[in-house]
């Protein structure tokens, strides 16, 4: 059967779809142990974002994952994904403590964009923004970056600062959401579809900017239709970059994740 | 008083001659918005884009705040002759920065540089409000790169001006990723062991707060600025909620932290040179 093809809005429902896996089924699927731990000893927990020491195989690896809810009141608990400075403060702290212990780390990305409310910027949300950006950007450990469903703005790019970028075919990585780019952009946010394809925000486009190292296929319909086989490439994708980067030493690591970042233009 | 502001008029037309068209505003008066006063724009610029009356810092252009900072006669523009590849192909896009160029004579929202201040070398970053309200697209987060990377080879202080309503939306996920490029240099040039200073005028937000703005080892502001990372229409129409005065202003950042002074432009030159003096390092 000719495969239909899915137009960049039609990408954004399906990235935004409730019933589409979130972080955490991620976590439970590709590791084979996982504790989480909370907050970032200043402040709170922020409960948009789960993290925490787990095992894929033999390596132990932190794991940190933007968590949206299926349902209204998951949604309610976990802010909708939107993360406040304390949940980026929380994953910089795990991400200190696996350079300390010399671990991979591995984000998952799945937010509609950094928090807009009046106590996160009292914390200080652009500060927690930029910390996490420049700090992963020097971790001396390996990094991989993984964007599940919604990758939005700053709030993204927070936890997106690695040696590989994976995208899930029906995922989208984007400045802001096809609907503010229409508003400011075409004055008229319901040129929301219109907006969705100019911005290339698919996984294939960005792979041909090359800021993404890997498109995990779906199947017809996203992730969910078949997870199994999802998580198994995600998997197989994760344990080979793992290996890959382990044999480099940790100058190299961060000199080649340097000119990665460099020369995006 | 109206009066006596005309009467200048005359001898500032001759100064006027020798300033560059990016500094040029149309028109001589300008109503500060703040106190409402009828202001001579000449008189605005020689008090620095103070209003006399009220205090409120007006916005400044790139070159006339270089000006205002750095030593006469030593300042060399770096970073210049670069392009976007207008990632989006965003109708309108690169025809709008070849007319911004020819308004502004400058090549992007930033200018960059190495001068001196008080004959300390220093690398100098300042965004320019008057090119799309300092967005941050490939061209600016090169320069700004350049301009972090230049320090690093100079060992010299570093000094960044921000102004910036945000990522240059129309270059889409590349703007984004500026972020990161930007960052990445800040934690090398913090390596290196060198000093940076962020100074943080109005407005200052988005992808710029979320990156090298708010990295500095000294975070200056000008009084009364907008700082924050999403803008106050987006917070209210998140939170349906008016917003309380003062709010993502200079002040309410010193009050909650994240800033270390507020220093009023008269003082910057001085301020800036005093800090550089004292990172001079005389424990070895
Ligand atoms: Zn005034």
């Amino acid at each position: 059967m000719p495969k239909i093809k899915t137009s960049a809005w039609d990408k954004v429902l399906l990235a935004r779809q409730a019933s589409r896996p979130k972080a955490l089924e991620y976590i439970e699927n590709i590791f084979n142990e996982f504790i989480e731990l909370h907050g970032d000893r200043l402040f709170s927990d922020d409960k948009s974002i789960i993290g925490g020491i787990g095992k894929i195989e033999d390596y132990t690896v932190t794991v940190i994952g933007q968590q949206k809810g299926k349902t209204t009141k998951e949604n309610m608990e976990r802010n909708f994904g939107m993360t406040n400075p304390e949940g980026y403060r929380k994953a910089l702290r795990l991400m200190e403590q696996a350079e300390k212990f010399n671990r991979p780390i591995i984000t998952f990305i799945d937010t509609p964009g950094a928090y807009p409310g009046i106590g996160a910027e009292e914390r200080g949300q652009g500060e927690a923004i930029a910390r996490n950006i420049c700090s992963m950007s020097n971790l001396k450990v390996p990094i991989i970056c993984v964007v599940i469903g919604e990758g939005s703005s700053g709030g993204a790019l927070a936890l997106g600062v690695g040696d590989k970028i994976v995208m899930l075919e029906n995922a989208i990585y984007s400045i802001l959401s096809p609907e503010g780019f229409a508003s400011i952009l075409y004055k008229d946010a319901s040129k929301n579809k219109e907006a969705a394809e100019n911005m290339k925000i698919t996984a294939k486009d960005l792979k041909d900017f090359g800021i993404i190292d890997k498109i995990i296929k779906e199947p017809e319909g996203g992730a969910g239709e078949n997870f199994e086989s999802v998580t198994k490439e995600l998997k197989t994708y994760i344990l080979k970059s793992i290996k890959e980067l382990n044999k480099l030493t940790k100058n190299e690591l961060v000199e080649n994740r340097y000119k990665k970042f460099r020369t995006m233009c | 008083m109206i009066i006596d502001k005309i009467k200048k008029v005359n001898v500032q037309e001759e100064n006027r001659k020798n300033l560059k068209a990016s500094d040029m505003l149309v028109g001589k008066w300008v109503k500060c918005d703040n106190c409402k006063e009828i202001l001579y724009k000449e008189e605005l610029h020689e008090n620095l884009g103070v209003c006399p009356n009220c205090g409120k810092h007006f916005r400044l252009s790139a070159r006339r705040r270089i000006k205002q900072i750095i030593d006469e006669g030593t300042f060399v523009e770096i970073g210049n002759g670069l392009t976007t590849k207008d990632p989006l192909k965003f109708d309108g896009y690169v025809k709008k920065l070849e007319a911004l160029k020819e308004k502004t004579k400058i090549e992007e929202a930033v200018v960059t540089g190495v001068g001196k201040i008080n004959s300390d070398e220093v690398v100098i970053a300042v965004m320019d409000g008057n090119f799309l309200m300092g967005s941050m697209g490939s061209v600016v987060g090169e320069k700004i790169t350049l301009a972090i990377e230049e320090s690093i080879k100079r060992k010299v202080p570093l000094i960044m001006f921000c102004l910036s309503g945000g990522a240059r939306m129309q270059e889409g996920i590349i703007s984004l990723m500026q972020m990161a490029k930007t960052s990445s240099a800040i934690a090398r040039h913090n390596d290196a062991g060198l000093l940076y200073i962020s100074v943080l005028t109005d407005p200052t937000t988005g992808g710029v707060t979320a990156s090298f703005a708010m990295l500095g080892d000294i975070i200056l502001a000008e009084p009364n600025a907008l700082i924050g990372f999403a803008g106050p229409r987006v917070i209210e129409q998140t939170i349906k909620q008016t917003l309380p005065e003062g709010f993502q202003r200079s002040e309410f950042l010193l009050e909650h932290g994240f800033i270390d002074k507020i220093v009023e432009r008269k003082d910057m030159k001085e301020t800036i040179s005093k800090l550089i003096k004292l990172h001079i390092n005389t424990n070895n």
